[in-house]
């Protein structure tokens, strides 16, 4: 599904990514891991097409297509989708509103009818279940005076909305309590399947007692230091990532 | 710096002819005032950047033009139905009165039933039937002596919308005031005579009564003339008027406009100014609380681009307790576009228990566009709650990646960022073909 190579990115003239290497197959959950600073988030924002970064070098290949090519709409249209840290706040827009006119976009990219004002809402009660938010939320302007844990939840109800082929959960877990935690989870976990693949980037093993990954990568200083199974996350929880320092030698002597 | 007196000499030359052309309506009361109004025309000059309410407004390109003033003979060309059609807001039953090249159209109005005694009319109308109450209020509230576009105004008093609601009367209906502008035909046309258009307006309230007035400015053609309007609204005790202005003139054209709001006891007053046209263009709105308990709300909508000039003067006076003003105007600019917003807000020494807002937010949507904002109050009272704030900024990159990750194009995101910047002032709005409009506007302004 999509596939990473050699990948280099900058923003303000400061290098990031210093060469990712990442392969995603077809119904995985991949967890991306690592310090502060090491360039997680920079790949998560990277991938949904944030303009502010600059790709200096490297490709990244989406469904056979590459991605680097498109605008941040058409990698939504294509079915990508980004789970921000910090969700913005955008006051006198509301959610209905946001994911009326996204959905709409996005099924007349695939041509597909657009969904009238009742099937539309239909679907909106169903997902909101999912994720247990409350219906007044939904009516209000995107997330404006939300609560952390809200913030979080309506990014997943996006997600459920929107039906992406490859979820990108950015720290989706930082900040929440653990019922909200397992809110979260249990939401992802039910959008996930054989169809569709997910990105989870965290900073704590936490998050990944609820949502199992197939691959734990760990980002160090700009490139995927250590690749393994889930077993990695436990190691990392255990050891921390200081002895992953080295590893970091060992890759760039490579 | 030019100043400008053959511009003067043109106007003073055309008032000789304007008043020939009144034949026997020279007799009436009203002239008085004009012929007042036309000296002091004579004696005032034209402001210049030095003025300090036109700091930021330049006038000279407007008085590089010679416009004439329309005669109803000659410069009012006949409009089709299916022309006025086109600027009915929508399909539902208004009140309709339309004004070509600021004289009343009977033939293109429409009014619907109103309460016994209400005059929804034209005031030169009013004027010839000797109208009381045109005689009570006309040129009382709008200032001619100290300036010189009233002055002009008010020497040229012709036709115009005149609106009487007596004590106790509902008029349930909006009332919806066109001007359109077009360019003359025949003779006229083929000398490139270019129009000054001057309505002339009056609004009377009575007590307890209620009226809803929208004042749409607008042009057929991309032609260039000179609006220059003045409106004075009574609103007398506990009545309440909503009031919409929209200004969609040709971007070749010059509108300058004057409201002055006089409020009684627990009246209420509403206006919504909403500007898109003219090269050019100032307003001045001026509304003054006589009695405790009154309500006034001045909120603005300005959209402009390429080399627009918009600039909005306001003064709430404050002259007694226990009076509320709110006052917020955002602009959207463009392109070389400037904006000026100067609000003021005056709080006398008894105006005890004052509670008055005053914002200014505006969007800019390229390097080259300017704003100048000064929100200012004057308190002269202890206990009051005052504020007042204004910010200049551009559109959020962060809002608009977030709507384009949801797969909503550039475009679009820039539309629905800039209908929810809008959203304080076009909400407060109650007509809700107005809203509609208002979004509208927004669309196919930026839905490239």
């Amino acid at each position: 599904m999509l596939e990473i190579q050699n990948l280099h990115a900058n923003i303000n003239g400061k290098e990031i990514l210093k060469g990712i290497n990442l392969k995603i197959g077809v119904g995985e959950i991949h967890a991306i891991m690592g310090p502060n600073g090491s360039g997680k988030s920079t790949l998560a924002q990277v991938l949904a097409g944030r303009e502010e970064y600059e790709v200096t070098e490297g490709s990244v290949l989406y469904n056979g297509k590459n991605l680097l090519d498109m605008v941040p709409e058409d990698r939504a249209r294509e079915g990508i989708f980004l789970a921000f840290q910090y969700p913005v706040e955008i006051p006198g827009v509301s959610n209905t509103n946001l994911l009326k006119t996204a959905l709409n976009e996005i099924r007349k990219y695939k041509g597909q009818e657009e969904l009238d004002a009742i099937e539309f809402l239909s679907l909106l009660k169903k997902k909101m279940k999912l994720v247990d938010l409350d219906q007044s939320l939904i009516s209000r302007s995107v997330n404006e005076g939300f609560s952390g844990g809200e913030k979080k939840r309506n990014e997943i109800f996006q997600m459920a909305v929107l039906e992406p082929k490859l979820a990108i959960l950015d720290e989706t877990d930082s900040g929440l309590d653990i019922d909200a935690l397992k809110i979260v989870a249990n939401g992802v976990n039910k959008l996930s399947s054989k169809e569709n693949s997910t990105i989870v980037v965290t900073h704590y093993q936490r998050l990944l007692n609820y949502i199992i990954p197939d691959f734990v990568h760990v980002l160090y200083n700009g490139r995927i230091v250590k690749s393994g199974g889930k077993e990695l996350a436990l190691e990392l929880e255990e050891k921390g990532y200081d002895w992953l320092k080295d590893e970091d030698k060992e890759t760039v002597e490579n | 710096m030019r100043d400008y007196i053959e511009t003067k000499d043109w106007y003073l030359s055309n008032f000789k002819t304007f008043e020939e052309s009144l034949n026997g309506e020279s007799h009436s009361g009203i002239h008085k005032l004009r012929k007042e109004a036309i000296s002091n025309f004579s004696e005032m000059n034209f402001p210049t950047i030095k003025d300090e309410e036109w700091k930021y407004t330049n006038i000279a390109p407007l008085l590089e033009h010679n416009f004439t003033s329309v005669n109803p003979d000659t410069d009012v060309p006949a409009i089709e139905e299916n022309i006025i059609n086109k600027f009915k807001f929508d399909k539902a039953e208004n009140s309709l009165l339309v004004f070509i090249n600021g004289h009343f159209s009977e033939n293109l109005s429409k009014v619907l039933a109103l309460p016994k005694d209400v005059y929804v009319g034209n005031i030169a109308s009013a004027i010839s039937e000797n109208n009381e109450i045109v005689k009570k209020y006309f040129g009382k509230y709008a200032d001619y002596e100290h300036h010189i576009f009233t002055a002009l105004s008010t020497a040229f008093t012709r036709d115009g919308i005149f609106i009487h609601v007596p004590d106790n009367k509902i008029i349930e209906n909006p009332i919806h005031v066109l001007f359109l502008t077009t360019l003359p035909t025949g003779q006229a046309r083929a000398k490139d005579k270019k129009l000054l258009v001057q309505p002339r307006n009056l609004f009377v309230v009575g007590k307890n009564s209620q009226a809803t007035i929208i004042e749409h400015y607008t042009s057929l053609e991309e032609s260039v003339f000179f609006t220059n309007s003045v409106t004075e609204v009574i609103v007398d005790e506990n009545s309440f008027v909503d009031h919409i202005k929209l200004q969609e003139e040709s971007k070749k054209a010059y509108h300058i406009g004057r409201m002055e709001v006089d409020q009684e006891k627990n009246s209420n007053f509403v206006s919504h100014l909403i500007s898109t046209g003219s090269s050019l263009s100032r307003n001045d709105f001026n509304s003054k609380f006589n009695g405790e308990g009154g309500n006034c709300a001045l909120n603005g909508l300005f959209m402009i681009d390429r080399n627009q000039h918009f600039d909005v003067h306001s003064l709430i006076d404050h002259a007694v307790p226990h009076c509320d003003s709110h006052e917020h105007y955002k602009g959207i600019l463009d392109d070389k576009s400037r904006g000026v917003f100067n609000g003021k807000i005056l709080v006398r020494q008894d105006a005890q228990k004052t509670n008055a807002f005053q914002e200014n937010n505006n969007i800019i949507l390229s390097q080259e566009a300017l704003v100048n904002t000064k929100p200012q109050l004057e308190i002269f009272a202890d206990d009051v709650k005052c504020s007042h704030g204004a910010t200049i900024g551009q559109l959020d990159n962060e809002s608009m990646f977030y709507l384009r990750s949801r797969g909503i194009s550039k475009d679009e995101a820039r539309i629905i960022l800039l209908r929810a910047f809008a959203a304080d002032v076009t909400r407060s709005i109650k007509i809700d073909f107005i809203r509609n409009y208002m979004d509208n506007i927004i669309s196919e302004r930026f839905g490239e």
